[in-house]
């Protein structure tokens, strides 16, 4: 029997902001790499490996804290192997991408080998002082974990930085023109490599998020596609920092709201409620693409100077 | 400066030399060949490094993964396998590879691989138990169908609203895959199967088994339906207008364009072949060595057959021997997990390892490495 009554509206909104932290983290960080002019499809991969090592780490110090910093460490260090592919290889970036999501599902297998069943050590909740006794605004808004903060901060910070700060400038010149940029005596690849990590440690803390505070254990191929739909939201923002937020609010809202359906019992089977977020993804990209124009407009060129 | 220009591999100050890239006026040929070889080699040598750190001798398991299928005591029982797992990894990979060319990125080849199954496991099973020789054909064609439908979505995505057809592809994969659950749990479960997942054994059912041809070889339909898709992909892309158009479009998009080539056209070609060619490999898989319609029945073939495009170069024959290298990684793998004990993540990361050294040494094609004076002044 269905009975849509249970679904709390308060829990509901409280629970998207979490549900959305990991995408949004993975997300933001790609939109920098983006930026910068490069198509890192490696996010599923520096996700789940970010799991893993944010995983392992937390559980055999005790400490999450740790466990996000090894996450962010683990895939900055992953993406430097696509750096070192796209920028000093000059391969082609959508294979080595996809090279990337391949070897980390791998190496994340393996690494988690001994980890599956434990239970990792609680991220504890950071309400915000006053803030959180608003009624209704305060536990949906001011009463999470400090990392939806945090989320929410880079998200502020990326998009102040590609603004107003002078590397901003820098990384969408990179992005638009790399010969104009480099004819500035801008560093091309130095700008590149900096980015692709940046882009790898996000999408490191948000693979962390699923196994240490949304699941939370550790199973193999637990992003199921996370990765993937962080690269969509890319899209769906136009490249724009603010819109990345909206757009994984609105992702976090479908996994949400479908996982809520399946336990009020609706008529359909689990599956196909189940296919709902990747569905909607390719609703929203359809909707989408009819702006192109955003695309940074060196997105996946290769840059030798010598041409 | 020109130091960023330059690329400097190394950068070590008081060296006398220093490496630079030069950009080959056309892709060397040597190294067009020789590159997939030493991928292979450094990839067994990082992978011996990797079984080491796991605690296993190296050289016991390479051995094992890349001689023992091979030559092994038990050779005969593996060497049939070979053609078993290459099968549908050729026949996917030579249908991503003429998109790959032509710059049209299908990489959700898993998700067209099971909706083929579904689509050919569903006409067998709904004429379950008529014996008739049309049984089978008619799975075949509703194989290839519903590959094609499956990779037309991203096709027709793509041309008529500009989407991306990687994302839309690959969300299609997890799409599917539940698709699949719900079918072996619901519609296609054995009504006679006493509760258990999965549907009715497709090897009890004569009429819509893909059984060896000649017993015991591993060569079944799939593997003749590989063959004869290398064959086909050389002559189109050797031969036919529409071949040299995926060349041309790869090359150099704004050319084509002026040669006549239809992009959309294209496109549709590329997604509708490679998706009807993955269709059949899952149709081929789930009537023959699967046997039935399981939650856990596509094991990734359809994004391992991404390696073996680009291993195989994008070219049929190197496609087909790539298929069946990747074929004994896989067999081999199995075998080093049960003697060594050697865990199945450690296979998949080396096969993953082969693509990322493929691309890197891939760097020898397009460039040549130049031993460089260091300028006084830098």
């Amino acid at each position: 029997m269905m009975d849509l009554s249970s679904i709390s509206p308060i829990l509901l909104l409280a629970s998207i902001m979490a549900a959305s932290t990991p995408i949004l983290l993975a997300a933001i960080g790609e939109l920098v790499v983006e930026r910068a002019g490069v198509l890192n499809l490696g996010v599923e991969g520096m996700m789940i490996t970010g799991a893993i090592c944010g995983f392992a780490f937390a559980v055999n110090t005790g400490s999450p804290a740790l466990g996000f910093l090894a996450a962010a460490l683990g895939g900055a260090g992953l993406s430097l192997l696509f750096a070192l592919l796209t920028q000093f290889a000059l391969a082609n970036q959508v294979a080595s991408g996809l090279a990337l999501t391949l070897f980390g599902l791998g190496l994340s297998a393996l690494l988690g080998q001994g980890y599956v069943g434990i239970k990792p050590p609680p991220t504890a909740r950071l309400d915000i002082p006053v803030l959180s006794d608003i009624p209704f605004l305060g536990p949906v808004l001011f009463s999470h974990d400090p990392m939806v903060y945090i989320a929410l901060a880079l998200v502020a910070a990326v998009w102040a930085g590609l603004k107003y700060t002078r590397a901003g400038l820098i990384l969408r010149a990179v992005g638009e023109n790399h010969d104009a940029a480099h004819a500035l005596g801008y560093k091309v690849v130095r700008v590149r490599v900096l980015a692709i990590a940046f882009g790898g440690a996000c999408a490191g803390l948000g693979g962390a998020y699923l196994s240490l505070v949304r699941v939370p254990q550790w199973t193999e191929g637990m992003t199921a596609g996370a990765g993937w739909i962080a690269l969509a939201l890319v899209v769906f923002a136009s490249w724009k920092a603010g819109r990345v937020l909206l757009g994984a609010w609105l992702f976090g809202g479908v996994s949400v709201l479908q996982l809520n359906l399946q336990a009020a019992g609706v008529a359909l089977p689990v599956e196909y409620l189940s296919m709902s977020p990747y569905l909607i993804t390719i609703l929203v990209l359809v909707i989408m693409s009819a702006d192109r124009s955003r695309a940074p407009a060196s997105l996946t060129r290769i840059f030798h100077a010598s041409q | 400066m020109g130091d960023g220009g330059s690329a400097p591999l190394h950068r070590h100050e008081g060296a006398p030399m220093r490496i630079r890239l030069e950009k080959r006026p056309q892709p060397s040929r040597r190294w067009l060949y020789l590159s997939p070889l030493l991928a292979v080699l450094v990839t067994m040598l990082a992978g011996g490094a990797l079984f080491a750190a796991l605690g296993k001798n190296p050289v016991e398991a390479i051995a094992t993964i890349f001689w023992e299928p091979l030559f092994g005591e038990f050779a005969f029982y593996y060497r049939p396998q070979l053609l078993v797992k290459g099968a549908p990894l050729v026949l996917i990979a030579i249908g991503l590879s003429l998109g790959f060319r032509a710059g049209v990125w299908n990489i959700g080849a898993e998700g067209q691989y099971i909706i083929g199954a579904l689509a050919g496991a569903g006409v067998g099973l709904a004429f379950y138990p008529l014996d008739a020789w049309f049984v089978f054909p008619l799975m075949v064609i509703a194989g290839a169908l519903g590959g094609l439908a499956w990779g037309m979505i991203p096709g027709l995505l793509r041309v008529r609203f500009g989407t991306n057809e990687i994302l839309v592809s690959l969300m299609l994969v997890y799409v599917a895959e539940k698709l699949l659950a719900a079918m072996a749990l619901g519609p296609m479960k054995n009504p006679e199967g006493m509760g258990f997942p999965g549907s009715r054994n497709l090897q009890q059912y004569p009429s819509a088994h893909n059984a060896d041809l000649i017993a015991d070889t591993g060569m079944h339909w799939g593997a003749v339906a590989a063959l004869i898709a290398v064959i086909f992909a050389y002559i189109l892309l050797g031969r036919h207008v529409l071949g040299y158009h995926i060349r041309l479009t790869g090359q150099a998009p704004r050319a084509a364009r002026f040669a006549g080539v239809d992009p959309a056209r294209l496109v549709l070609f590329c997604l509708g072949v490679s998706g009807a060619l993955a269709g059949l490999a899952g149709m081929f898989e789930v009537s023959g060595p699967a046997g039935q319609v399981s939650i856990d029945f596509n094991v990734g073939y359809g994004f391992t057959a991404i390696i073996v495009a680009f291993l195989g170069r994008l070219h049929p024959f190197g496609i087909a021997l790539a298929g069946l290298l990747m074929a004994l990684t896989y067999i081999g793998g199995e075998i080093a997990q049960s003697n060594l004990g050697l865990p199945a993540a450690a296979i998949q990361m080396f096969q993953g390892m082969l693509l990322f050294f493929l691309l890197a040494v891939d760097l020898l094609t397009n460039y040549r490495l130049r031993l460089l004076p260091r300028p006084e002044t830098a």
